[in-house]
């Protein structure tokens, strides 16, 4: 099945060339399948209207794929210290407030959303933390995985090669775009993860008070906060197609990654113009904190699908816009 | 007369005979014949198969306007090696970016293995390894890892045989005592070696490779051209683009010369050097004598040395031009037919010098 169950031949294949078959006839021993592709590896005259005797069903392939993206990903140290910025800074937020708590306990409003409930319980960190780090760390973070994800493998040149193999330019993309996504998640998961973990840690833990006044167990509290979590990872899949059309214009990630934050901040700075109010739901930052719908008893569900649905809006219109970019774009690089 | 002496002289002459020297690596075709576009003496001559790769006037204009492809007719017969020269900048790279599918063509189609790109691209690029324009890893990556990440990126490939197909690659390229080093850390050559094992991941009917022994040393281009010659006596058809004309030389059986965008010779290697008029020099005692002989048999450009006499050869047999000599009494000490060296060949083809015309 893995790939794992085919290690053992590897310290076989020491020989030269013409021993290769060898070991790879030993590999075909279980199952009769595999003769075709490794007995052909030695250059076997080949039947052009033959199809490979071996096809992976597209899912598992594309699941194969995947799995390949995501360890490039996730095992990439600057992915990694970005997530590690993101589980640094709750615990910061954690101790500073827990530092000022006498001061914030007056409760004058002032402030971020959420910051005033955090000593008195401390499952409000994650809120907290999550609305201060939509601002700016999260879709940095964002940015510089999706803007990476096209422009990268084109500006490295292996985007020549994966496309050679063939990967598939539709496929590519999507594989590519999956990938971001289950980032974001890891992204907006390793917050709340962190701002759990400091404010159990640091403040009194217990059942909470809902926005709309309505008290719930620890529980079902909780639940909200993973709902808040998946709401917010669904904002920045948004921003995620977005990048990756961006990614798909230049081979130069660098400036993908700033094009897509300009983008951001651009679309924040409008939404927080009173004059502009009239573009103001259709802006791509809008509904991000919206998250507040799902603290209400019972939730606010018109805020909440509006929400939903500009994020949707925004991954069918970027995503069309990255595939008939890339499925038509010629790659020089 | 062979069918090498009927193109001499002849530009865009495309047929492709045996090469009279030496046979075709590979054995007869079991490939069906692909369809049309092609030129009738491909299809007709026996012993070789439908062509690997056929383009029927593909061309690419960029953007800015340049050409950087004007229209050219590929016929890359199964199982050739095929050397597909040409100065810096004549298009070599661009084609094979068409070829791949990488690049749109702004004119023109071509088919890989008889199947039409670039819609067939995902059934048929699978059966083709590939090199362009230099190695490109991912440098955190081993060896090893860089060649699974392509592998998985595969869809036709099995996950089960990745590993021994991976190291079977690793190890025709010399490369697997280096598998599990980073591929930052790996040298030029390494890289290069790493980029034609990347070609090998599975069974391939034909490799394009653009440049393979760029920035190799003696040792690794003498290994590449080895690799090269294994795999096309396999009976794998290896187009390969070039610009050094000993490599050319040593592997090729049939050449494509292009020039400013345009293909200005396709043929076989024999072909090509039949193109240059052969001179017959005659080394003798009696120089004034044996050129006497040699104006008398109807060769053009005689000429008269102190020791030797020349002329060119025309069509005459060299034996028989012997014979005529030790018959008229010529003491001939030696005989010799140099023919033009293929860089001679290469530059009447392709211009001289720096000068970039178009």
């Amino acid at each position: 099945m893995s790939t794992a169950d085919v290690t053992g031949p590897a310290a076989e294949v020491t020989g030269p060339a013409a021993e290769v078959t060898g070991p790879a006839a030993e590999v075909t021993g279980p199952t009769a399948e595999l003769t075709g592709p490794t007995a052909e590896l030695t250059g076997a005259r080949l039947d052009p209207a033959r199809q490979p005797s071996y096809r992976l069903g597209p899912v598992r392939s594309w699941i194969r794929f995947l799995r390949s993206e995501l360890s490039l990903v996730f095992l990439r140290w600057r992915n990694l210290a970005l997530l590690a910025v993101l589980a640094a800074i709750p615990v910061l937020v954690g101790v500073a407030l827990k530092l000022s708590a006498p001061q914030a306990g007056g409760g004058n409003g002032q402030g971020p959303a959420f910051l005033d409930q955090v000593a008195g319980n401390g499952v409000f960190l994650a809120l907290l933390s999550l609305t201060v780090l939509l601002t700016l760390v999260l879709p940095l973070v964002v940015a510089v995985v999706a803007g990476d994800s096209v422009a990268g493998e084109a500006g490295h040149g292996t985007l020549r090669y994966l496309l050679a193999i063939p990967a598939g330019r539709a496929r590519l993309l999507g594989v590519k775009y999956a990938a971001v996504v289950v980032f974001g998640l890891a992204a907006c998961g390793v917050v709340t993860a962190a701002s759990l973990a400091v404010g159990a840690a640091l403040f009194p833990v217990g059942p909470v008070t809902l926005l709309s006044g309505t008290t719930i167990s620890l529980g079902a509290g909780l639940l909200r906060i993973v709902f808040v979590t998946l709401y917010v990872a669904a904002a920045m899949a948004a921003l995620a197609a977005i990048g990756l059309a961006i990614s798909t214009l230049t081979e130069h990630p660098i400036g993908a990654i700033a094009a897509i934050l300009v983008l951001a901040l651009a679309s924040e700075v409008s939404d927080s113009v009173p004059q502009f109010a009239v573009v103001h739901p259709y802006l791509p930052t809008h509904w991000w904190l919206s998250f507040d719908a799902l603290l209400r008893s019972p939730i606010a569900w018109p805020d909440l699908m509006h929400g939903l649905a500009s994020f949707g809006a925004y991954v069918i219109i970027f995503g069309a816009i990255a595939w008939a970019r890339f499925t038509t774009a010629d790659v020089t690089s | 007369m062979s069918a090498a002496s009927r193109a001499a002289g002849q530009r865009d002459e495309i047929s492709f005979g045996r090469p009279d020297d030496g046979p075709l690596p590979g054995e007869p075709g079991q490939l069906p014949a692909g369809p049309g576009q092609l030129p009738a003496e491909a299809r007709q001559l026996p012993g070789d198969a439908g062509p690997a790769i056929t383009t029927s006037g593909l061309a690419k204009r960029f953007r800015g306007g340049q050409l950087a492809v004007g229209g050219i007719d590929l016929a890359v017969p199964h199982g050739s090696v095929y050397g597909f020269l040409g100065p810096n900048g004549s298009g070599k790279t661009t084609t094979i970016r068409m070829l791949l599918g990488l690049v749109h063509p702004t004119s023109g189609s071509h088919e890989l293995l008889g199947v039409p790109m670039p819609a067939g691209a995902n059934a048929v690029l699978s059966r083709v390894g590939s090199l362009v324009e230099g190695p490109a890893f991912y440098s955190q990556l081993s060896g090893k890892a860089n060649l699974a990440r392509y592998d998985a990126a595969d869809r036709t490939a099995d996950p089960r045989t990745a590993d021994a197909r991976i190291c079977g690659a690793l190890d025709r390229v010399g490369l697997l005592s280096a598998a599990r080093k980073h591929y930052r850390a790996y040298s030029l050559g390494m890289k290069q070696r790493l980029a034609i094992a990347a070609g090998l991941l599975g069974p391939r009917e034909l490799l394009i490779l653009d440049e393979p022994t760029n920035g190799l040393d003696p040792q690794g281009t003498r290994e590449v051209r080895g690799l090269i010659r294994e795999i096309a006596a396999d009976g794998t058809t290896v187009f390969v683009s070039s610009h050094l004309l000993a490599e050319v030389e040593q592997i090729c059986s049939h050449v494509g010369v292009m020039r400013t965008g345009k293909l200005v010779f396709q043929g076989t290697l024999g072909q090509l050097r039949s193109r240059g008029a052969t001179r017959i020099l005659v080394r003798t005692a009696q120089p004034a004598r044996a050129a006497e002989v040699l104006a008398g048999l109807g060769l053009a450009d005689v000429q008269a040395g102190q020791h030797e006499a020349s002329g060119q050869l025309g069509g005459q047999p060299p034996e028989e031009v012997c014979a005529q000599l030790v018959q008229a009494g010529v003491p001939v000490a030696g005989l010799d037919t140099p023919r033009p060296s293929l860089e001679d060949l290469f530059v009447e083809l392709t211009g001289e010098g720096f000068d970039v015309d178009g």
